[in-house]
């Protein structure tokens, strides 16, 4: 066993090995599962109707943020607002009741350090290296970027890990996305990731496991890596994984759910043997050139349909496929956008800064790096930053950050998932466009005939100054 | 859940690429506390187009429908799934489909069948006007016309559907296996419990 080199992933996986069955299916243990209102609801009530516990509590850790609204939630007098949408309330309710219900411990919505369950388990300390972690939701591929096995799961999953703390898997295959080389200046995470999406595609990775390895990855900060392995599900991987190192301990050391003292130094040991050995194998390889990348931007309707900011929207028939052609040419048409159309040249109504992808204090220093001194352009009718928990919001305001936004013309906002999926209040019109930092452009994900533009948070902030995708590396060198 | 042994019937010829989660349910559906009712937003974004295929009488209540590649992709939310069967939708055949959402299938008794493009091809022209059949005992597809495609199957997925098992009861069973990983866990690797012990 030990002398067959392995990677990240398998070592996590061997690790958690419950029993195997002989169908070749293994039961594994899950160490860490998140829970939010809107996949659970369901859940909660099949374990009810059978009559059975959580079976470790003490290992779930429960956060409203889907449907929360992002406008404020206390009146002057501190009393909760009541939410005005029936469904959402319910919902919302349902969680409330039952986190103590189950034992579960339960961070609410007026909570200090309340925000999106992605955000929130990396900062609490909840999410570890090497550690398993579930939530139902596919943006869980987040965690990866602490060395944490996580994925996204359904909510016939959700009710099996809360009764079992398990879940009856097969291995995935192993996927290294090597990136060869460092970014440029102004060129982000998120503009990898996009970029990292486009070549790979929303199917290259169904069935692996991503490794992302490279020095990029190296010098990149936390926040940096689960940007990038929050959006490995938009490449059809259901986890992607950064090798934890000192970075990572640093980020997590001290954490309120993190272990400490004696306990603390034996995980770090343990931790420092996780890096995939070398001469480990994977069953696919992808090489990215990290030089090469441009601020990206997303034209279409898939996440896979990105540009450098420099290019233009692509023809239909550019693409050898005859059914991604006839997929580009309705992404085009539900876009209003034209083949051979300046990317710099399309015009923005609204921005959107947040998300699981892009809502950490390191997202919100860039943007308000740019938005610094500026305005936003007189045509951006609905700009908004939401930061990704109560602690990101706390942080940024001592730095001074949501004045940079407030005086740039941005609302600033309370934590949660807000524009990112359309369930709560915060939506783009049909027919507008809007520059988001979020991860997904489909079909009105942002609501009703809404038009997304994939961009980092720096991209979303030049955004808003010109009202039109604009290449933040040109705007930065003009005077404010 | 129901066992699932054949599914016989109308098939909608559906077909397109990468339909994300999205697309079969939109999230405003996702504020339910049930698993019901979820039929009616089904597919609500293409239903707004004239002449599509959901639309058509012809496949109202249809027991399978034929897809894309990559089938499902995107969101975990298994109100997709829940909104096929609300839909009356007992099986997805196509090329491929996205993880997650052939496991939130699988544990609804929603059967997914993967074939080759070609095959999909066959049967999504078929399918306009003729039934379709699956037999999930011999793992094989058929048409009226002598078309007969094998496909594969997880062998615990199909036990499972086969019988109407319940998952969650039948790991449940496996009690003792999970108590003595969870003992030998807390000795070999105490910090993951720890650190949420000294804060609950």
């Amino acid at each position: 066993m030990a002398s067959r080199p392995r990677t990240l992933y398998e070592k996590i996986w061997d690790t958690h090995v419950v029993e195997t069955r002989d169908d070749g299916t293994a039961l594994i243990y899950i160490d860490r599962h998140l829970v939010h209102e809107v996949t659970s609801p369901q859940a909660f009530e099949a374990l009810r109707v059978s009559n059975r516990p959580v079976r470790r509590p003490d290992l779930t850790l429960a956060v409203p943020d889907h449907n929360l609204p992002t406008t404020a939630r206390t009146d002057a007098a501190g009393n909760r607002l009541p939410i005005a949408d029936p469904q959402s309330a319910a919902q919302l309710a349902a969680l409330e009741a039952n986190a103590p219900a189950f034992g579960i411990r339960y961070i609410g919505a007026t909570d200090a350090s309340q925000g999106i369950v992605h955000v929130v388990g990396p900062e609490q300390g909840f999410s570890l290296p090497g550690a398993t972690i579930v939530c139902g939701d596919s943006h869980t591929a987040a965690h990866g970027g602490v060395g944490a096995l996580a994925f996204g799961i359904g909510t016939s999953e959700v009710e099996h890990v809360l009764a079992t703390q398990t879940l009856l898997l097969r291995k995935s295959k192993t996927m290294e996305v090597r990136v060869e080389g460092d970014l440029g200046p102004g060129v982000t995470a998120k503009d990898l990731i996009l970029h990292i999406v486009g070549v790979v595609g929303t199917a290259g990775g169904t069935g692996h496991v991503i490794e992302y390895r490279g020095p990029v990855f190296e010098t990149m900060s936390v926040e940096g890596r689960l940007t990038v392995c929050n959006m490995s599900i938009e490449a059809g991987a259901r986890a992607g994984l950064i090798a934890p190192d000192d970075r990572t301990f640093a980020y997590l050391k001290g954490r309120p759910l993190a272990p400490s003292g004696a306990d603390w130094d034996r995980a770090v040991a343990w931790w420092r043997s996780l890096p995939t050995d070398e001469g480990a194998q994977f069953d696919k390889s992808v090489v990215i050139d990290a030089t090469a990348i441009e601020p990206t931007v997303s034209w279409g309707t898939s996440p896979e349909d990105v540009v450098p900011i420099g290019g233009s929207v692509p023809a239909p028939e550019s693409f050898a496929d005859p059914s991604k052609q006839d997929a580009a040419r309705r992404s085009l048409a539900y876009m209003g956008l034209e083949p051979g159309q300046r990317m710099t040249d399309v015009s923005i109504e609204n921005v959107f800064i947040g998300s699981c992808t892009n809502s950490r204090i390191e997202d919100l220093r860039a943007a308000a790096e740019v938005l610094r001194g500026r305005r936003k352009a007189a045509g951006v009718k609905w700009a908004i930053v939401v930061p990704g928990s109560g602690l990101v919001k706390a942080q940024a305001e001592a730095e001074g950050l949501d004045k940079v936004f407030i005086d740039a013309g941005l609302e600033w906002r309370e934590p949660g998932c807000s524009a990112c999926l359309g369930m709560n209040p915060d939506k783009v019109p049909p027919g507008e466009r809007c520059a988001s930092t979020s991860n997904r452009n489909f079909v009105g994900r942002q609501g009703p005939g809404s038009r997304t533009h994939l961009v980092s948070p720096a991209m979303a902030a030049a955004a808003a100054v010109t009202g039109r995708l604009t290449d933040v590396r040109e705007l930065v060198k003009q005077p404010a | 859940m129901e066992p699932l042994r054949e599914v016989e019937g109308r098939a909608i010829p559906y077909g397109a690429k990468n339909v994300d989660t999205d697309v079969i349910i939109p999230a405003h559906w996702l504020k339910t506390i049930t698993r019901e009712g979820l039929g009616r937003g089904a597919f609500e974004t293409v239903r707004t187009q004239p002449g599509n295929v959901f639309d058509d009488p012809d496949f109202a209540g249809a027991p399978i429908l034929i897809a894309g590649d990559n089938f499902g992709c995107g969101s975990s939310r298994e109100h997709a799934a829940w909104a096929l069967l609300d839909m009356g939708v007992r099986a997805v055949v196509a090329p491929s489909f996205s993880d997650i959402f052939a496991s939130n299938a699988f544990k609804n008794g929603v059967l997914t069948v993967e074939l080759p493009q070609e095959q999909v091809d066959r049967l999504l022209e078929v399918a306009r006007d003729h039934p379709v059949s699956i037999d999930l005992e011999s793992q094989t597809v058929t048409t009226p016309f002598q078309d007969r495609f094998a496909f594969d199957i997880d062998p615990f997925r199909k036990h499972c559907l086969l019988e109407g098992l319940d998952e969650v009861g039948l790991t449940m069973a496996r009690d003792a296996a999970i108590g003595h990983y969870e003992a030998r866990q807390a000795r070999e690797m105490p910090w993951l419990v720890t650190g949420t012990e000294k804060a609950a």
